[in-house]
């Protein structure tokens, strides 16, 4: 059995020792600043104001954490089952394209069931790709890390060639499809909330958002309410006795996948059908990869990653405004920050726990003043 | 005159705790040179604590160890060896795909080519195997011998490294009393050529066989050492439990009804296409309980793993009732449907799910079952008090079904698994070491359970390695030796060197 | 004879492309036989490849470069080691952050000095890898069959692709006939037997682990003081990963390994030399499946062949002390 950790009060498991990993990712961040010669308070500052400094950056800011917790989840759900999904990115981006037929194609569906429609589309998409390395792990014992990283690579190319030489807009430069019609997008915020009167400023931040939250309602319901929930963290947590207890773990893997892969898709709900209103290339940037570090800082729980993502969507937008404010700082910087927290709140996670507890136990042994 | 040699090894106050657990407390022990001394203790009582810190796996948080009389400070297993003291491990310590030559040499290579010193090793090999009668070819795999021969390395090892003092931990275990004559005799060999060897068992035969001088340790504390030949099995087991021990309980008269189970020609590979079980037929009826004995490794895990779904069939069939069994349904769920319950071997691997809540473990396998909640969603409340009243029934300590299933001690981990399987009312069970691990008060518990499973007309196959238990329980026992059956008895017709002898392979099927 | 040639020719220069393969593979290799997983190969390949190009720019120094990029990837190959032994982190969680730092790192830092998107400075011919062309290349050349393979095959070569290669018998005889490859691959198997046995696993594990990060920082100085003489980020390009499939096909033994990595650089090589070439029925071979070859290929081969590939018995279990 594992050796004994060192026993903390509960508080201290849930919430002190994870914010004092990810505090250790950014205060190392903040070395990095310095060592490029850069003032770190100045960054924080640059970057906090950026994000949060007014309607427009928390806009921003909004928009990208509803990418990230749709990735967050993706990599959680996965988790739980005992797999490493690495291969979000891909599977966002084939959703992608799953999106972009159904609103290109199936145009004479009435009203907003267009957008539902695609929403499904990139659903279905990103489940297909996902289902492929999740397949292959069950039924051909194929190391799901290393298969969905090479499916990363291999979206890449699908993507590529189909941008470039199927889908492309006729008489298009740009690797890109006909803009979208109407009735396929997810509406902005600001669009609605203009509405009934409430002027907002002009921001990506979408009806996404929401299907984010019950996507986490939804998984958290999954997950720890229903026998398949039951069956997928058995297999996570123990595979003997989940074959023991009559549950197929081969079957919960591809189960798993395909859900993992569909909840890739709200990524591309979010910037393809909320905010680009057409398919590019690449339009994923790295977010499947910040899912692992949302994953890992929220515990694989969904309160936990709308919270990190949240905070990563700070991140994003803060860092776009402080790669302008200071060049030297280029958005690299977020996915250092990224690299971080994923170290230490996912690989180091433990190696806080005895100076954590000699501090509580010294504080709780001091004499009353 | 002569001086009187000093002790080949004395602990003094060796004092050692895991966290909250107290493993060795205040423990002194005196081994003379030239002696074989035996340590007895149920599991838990801390021999094994005790022996990794003479052997330096672990450092005593407090205590005194004296090797010949000096002092010595053992940090570091390279520091016991350095002293003499070789260790042959319960699970042995010898890396599979290497060979024995190999195995031999790690960490006494002879130099930093391995050419320089093979030669040496071969040699010394050879003339260890003439001495002693410890014959293995150098050059097999270690991974395929047996395990009789894979103990005659680890023995090797350590006698290669010049081990003066030697010290085996339930060598007996994986060993049928054939091969576990042959150790005595050479550790016999070794006594007389002056050598000290510390026998670690919970075998009070063995220690009435063996052993010259015993110890006896219980939770953590040494509680008394014998002259062998001064004291009885009674004795030391009432030292080893703190009160008088009932070996055997109560048990009427088994009324067999008619047949539930039917075994025939079962053939069943391991996960590496061995045959692991070879043509074994065999009848369970409803009212009785059959024990399956026989020595680890003899195929009864891989029987009990095809009984109860988890493992194919490679031939042969299971008939249920008269109906045979089709592939199809013969896995875990479909086999629960029927009303098979499977108390498996391993609780920790395969019968529990550690980091789980108690309440989720009492779920495993009937998790899809409506009593926990009608519609898509679990009810936690119908989990709860489900888990409250198997835990009322199987006096399952402590009677909190929210807490995590690895914080509950062995015992009462078993009760839970046992909990789940019989209050499901099945038809048959299949059960497998029930009481490893278990401390004495939950085996009595529990083997009352099993009887009364018997006595409400339920089919019960055990599969145990404890002769012990095999007695106390059956009504009919068979004897698996090499994935056949060897013997089939009645416990009064027979007795343990009976079963003993069928367990070695001594057919009265014999080809 | 032509096509002979021309087949000789792709075949060196998918010996070259696989160099880099070849080096991150066996520094796999080291680190998984003993019982460490390691991912994160590809992040060391951009840390060894960007210090390397660093150093070389600034110093001018080829052998500067080398050792730059050799001891940033130690760096971060303990930083691995020690999450993955001291702390008895998920190995595979510790070598994805790698991934990640080193990708954003190295192209933070680069763009931080040089300010062209993370790119280096094209580095002059003193300070790259020179190529090394064996005595009578050009006239024995001329002579059928046995030329063109000396000519092309075993001449003309630069030094990092000559030690890739002699690192093929030297593993082998390294984990086969010394007292620490025995070691090591004990302590990949049953570390418990390796500590009863009165040897650290802990100091196996960490050499391991740091020749894995000399290995693999190689590669990536190859990538750039051997082959394009600057750095640019994500120059990886995945070869990490590919390394590691190779490694798993080629069930972690050395020269298996090597004809696996050799296929794959063959593979590419061939692909570059299709590339625009017109082919029967499918037409002009699209730029984006010569990309996606190599990882199709590695896909297959996990799906296919490989059956039950069994690493060393300890692969990514943290050794711990049973109580």
């Amino acid at each position: 059995m594992s050796a004994p950790l060192k026993p903390l009060p509960a508080w201290a498991d849930v919430a002190l020792i994870p914010l004092v990993n990810v505090a250790a990712a950014f205060v190392i961040s903040g070395f990095v600043v310095l060592a490029i010669g850069e003032n770190p308070l100045e960054a924080v500052q640059s970057l906090i104001l950026g994000a949060l400094g007014d309607l427009e950056g928390i806009g921003y800011t909004l928009f990208y954490a509803t990418s990230f917790i749709f990735t967050g989840l993706s990599v959680a759900v996965c988790f739980h089952a005992g797999l490493f999904n690495i291969g979000t990115e891909g599977q966002a981006y084939i959703a992608g394209l799953g999106a972009a037929l159904v609103a290109l194609h199936f145009g004479f569906l009435p009203g907003y069931t267009l957008a539902i429609a695609a929403i499904i589309g990139a659903a279905l998409f990103g489940a297909a790709f996902a289902a492929i390395p999740g397949y292959l792990q069950a039924y051909r014992d194929s190391h799901i890390v290393i298969t969905t990283i090479m499916f990363n690579y291999i979206a890449s190319a699908i993507m590529g060639y189909l941008l470039v030489n199927v889908l492309r807009k006729p008489g298009q430069m740009n690797a890109e499809t006909t803009p979208f019609r109407d009735t396929a997008l997810v509406p902005q915020f600001h669009e609605v909330l203009a509405h009934f009167g409430i002027i907002w400023p002009v921001t990506p931040f979408n009806l996404s958002f929401l299907l984010a939250l019950i996507c986490c309602l939804a998984v958290w319901l999954l997950i720890w309410r229903t026998r398949l929930g039951y069956e997928i963290r058995t297999v996570g947590a123990n595979p003997t006795a989940a074959i023991y207890g009559g549950i197929s773990p081969a079957r919960v893997t591809v189960i798993t996948t395909l859900l993992s892969g569909a909840l890739a898709g709200g990524v591309a709900a979010n910037i393809i059908l909320g905010d680009q209103h057409r398919l590019i290339l690449e339009f994923v940037g790295g977010f499947g990869f910040v899912g692992i570090a949302v994953a890992l800082m929220g515990r694989a729980h969904p309160v936990g990653i709308i919270l990190a993502a949240i905070l990563f969507g700070v991140l994003y937008q803060g860092g776009q405004a402080l790669s302008i404010d200071m060049p030297k700082i280029s958005r690299d910087m977020i996915v250092v920050i990224q690299g971080l927290v994923v170290l230490f709140a996912g690989a180091l996670e433990h190696m806080f726990r005895r100076p954590v507890a000699t501090l509580l136990a010294r504080r709780t042994t001091q004499p009353p003043i | 005159m002569t001086v009187p040699l000093a002790p080949a090894i004395e602990l003094i106050a060796i004092d050692k705790s895991f966290g909250p657990v107290h493993a060795n407390n205040n423990v002194n022990l005196v081994v003379e040179r030239g002696v074989i001394h035996g340590i007895v203790g149920e599991n838990g009582a801390g021999k094994s604590t005790l022996m990794s810190i003479l052997y330096g796996f672990y450092e005593a948080d407090r205590g005194e160890i004296r090797v010949n009389g000096e002092p010595v400070r053992i940090r570091s297993s390279r520091e016991a060896i350095s002293h003499g003291i070789g260790m042959v491990h319960q699970h042995f310590m010898l890396v599979p795909p290497l060979s024995v030559l190999e195995n031999v040499m790690l960490g006494a290579e002879g130099g930093a080519l391995l050419s320089e010193g093979a030669g040496a090793i071969r040699k010394r090999l050879g003339e260890l195997g003439r001495e002693y009668g410890l014959v293995v070819n150098p050059d097999a795999t270690v991974g395929e011998l047996s395990v009789g021969l894979q103990q005659r390395v680890e023995i090797l090892k350590a006698l290669v490294r010049g081990a003066e003092i030697l010290v085996l931990d339930e060598p007996t275990a994986v060993l049928t009393p054939a091969e576990a004559d042959q150790l005595f005799e050479m550790l016999r060999v070794l006594k007389g050529e002056n050598k000290t060897i510390i026998f670690i068992t919970h075998k009070l035969r063995e220690i009435m066989n063996l052993t010259d001088r015993v110890s006896v340790m219980r939770r953590g504390e040494m509680v008394a050492t014998f002259d062998t030949a001064k004291t009885s099995p009674p004795e030391l087991a009432d030292a080893m439990v703190g009160r008088k021990v009932i070996l055997k309980i109560d048990k009427g008269p088994a009324h067999p009804g008619p047949v539930s189970l039917e075994a025939h020609d079962i053939v069943v590979r391991d996960d590496r296409g061995v045959v692991r079980v070879d043509g074994v037929s065999f009848v369970l009826r409803e009212g009785e309980i059959l024990g399956v004995a026989g020595v680890a490794g003899n195929g009864q895990s891989e029987l009990l793993e095809a009984l109860a779904g988890i493992r194919s069939l490679s031939g042969g069939n299971i008939v249920f009732y008269g109906d045979p069994l089709p592939p199809a349904e013969r896995n875990p769920r479909a086999e629960r449907l029927l009303g098979i319950g499977h108390v498996p071997e391993d609780r920790h691997r395969v019968g529990l799910v550690m980091p789980f809540e108690a309440c989720e473990s009492a779920m495993l396998g009937f998790h899809r079952e409506p009593v926990y909640g009608k519609g898509v969603f679990y009810s936690r409340g119908a989990i709860v008090s489900d888990a409250e009243k198997k835990m009322d029934a199987f006096d399952v300590r402590p009677r909190a079904p929210l807490l995590k299933t690895a914080n509950f001690s062995g015992g009462n981990q078993q009760k839970l698994v046992l909990a789940r399987e019989i209050e499901r009312n099945p038809k048959i069970l299949l059960v497998g070491q029930p009481t490893r691990g278990v401390d004495i008060g939950a085996i009595e518990f529990i083997h009352r359970r099993i009887v009364a499973q018997r006595d409400a007309g339920k089919a019960v196959l055990l599969v145990s390695v404890e002769l012990d238990e095999i007695f106390a329980l059956s009504d009919r026992i068979i004897v698996l030796c090499g994935g056949r059956i060897t013997g089939e008895r009645r416990p009064e017709e027979t007795n343990p060197q009976d079963l003993g002898l069928l367990m070695a392979g001594v057919s009265e099927r014999a080809a | 004879m032509e096509w002979f040639n021309a087949f000789i020719v792709v075949f060196a220069s998918g010996m070259r492309l696989a160099v880099p393969l070849i080096l991150a593979c066996f520094a796999g290799l080291w680190s998984e036989r003993s019982g460490i997983v390691d991912i994160g190969l590809e992040g060391k390949i951009l840390v060894g490849a960007f210090a390397s190009a660093a150093a070389a720019t600034f110093t001018g120094s080829v052998w500067l470069g080398l050792l730059a990029g050799i001891a940033a990837a130690v760096v971060f190959s303990l930083i691995h080691g020690y999450a993955s032994i001291d702390q008895r982190a998920n190995q595979i969680v510790s070598g994805t952050a790698i991934n990640m730092v080193a990708d954003g790192l190295t192209a933070l830092i680069g763009n931080a000095i040089w300010s062209q998107g993370g790119r280096t400075p094209q580095l002059p011919a003193e300070a790259q890898f020179g190529v090394i062309n064996w005595p009578f290349a050009n006239e024995i050349g001329a002579v059928p069959i046995i030329g063109p393979i000396y000519q092309h095959l075993i001449s003309g070569h630069d030094i990092v692709t000559y030690f890739a290669f002699l690192l093929v018998p030297l593993t082998y005889w390294a984990l086969y006939s010394t007292r620490f490859g025995l070691r090591l691959r004990a302590v990949g198997e049953n570390p418990a037997a390796v500590d009863t046995a009165g040897i650290s696993v802990r100091g196996l594990r960490y050499g391991a682990v740091v020749i894995c990060g000399v290995l693999v920082g190689l590669a990536g100085v190859y990538l750039v003081l051997s082959q394009e003489a600057y750095f640019q980020p994500h120059m990886s390009a995945g070869r990490g990963f590919i390394a590691l499939a190779a490694l798993v096909f080629a069930k972690w033994r050395p020269w298996p390994a090597l004809a696996t990595c050799l296929l794959f650089g063959f593979l590419d090589a061939l692909a570059i030399r299709l590339q625009g070439v017109e082919l029967p029925i499918i037409g002009p071979v699209p730029v984006q499946a010569i990309e996606a070859l190599p990882y199709i290929l590695t896909v297959v081969l996990l799906a296919g062949f490989i059956g039950k590939a069994i690493p060393p018995r300890a692969s990514g279990i943290p050794y711990v002390k049973e109580r």
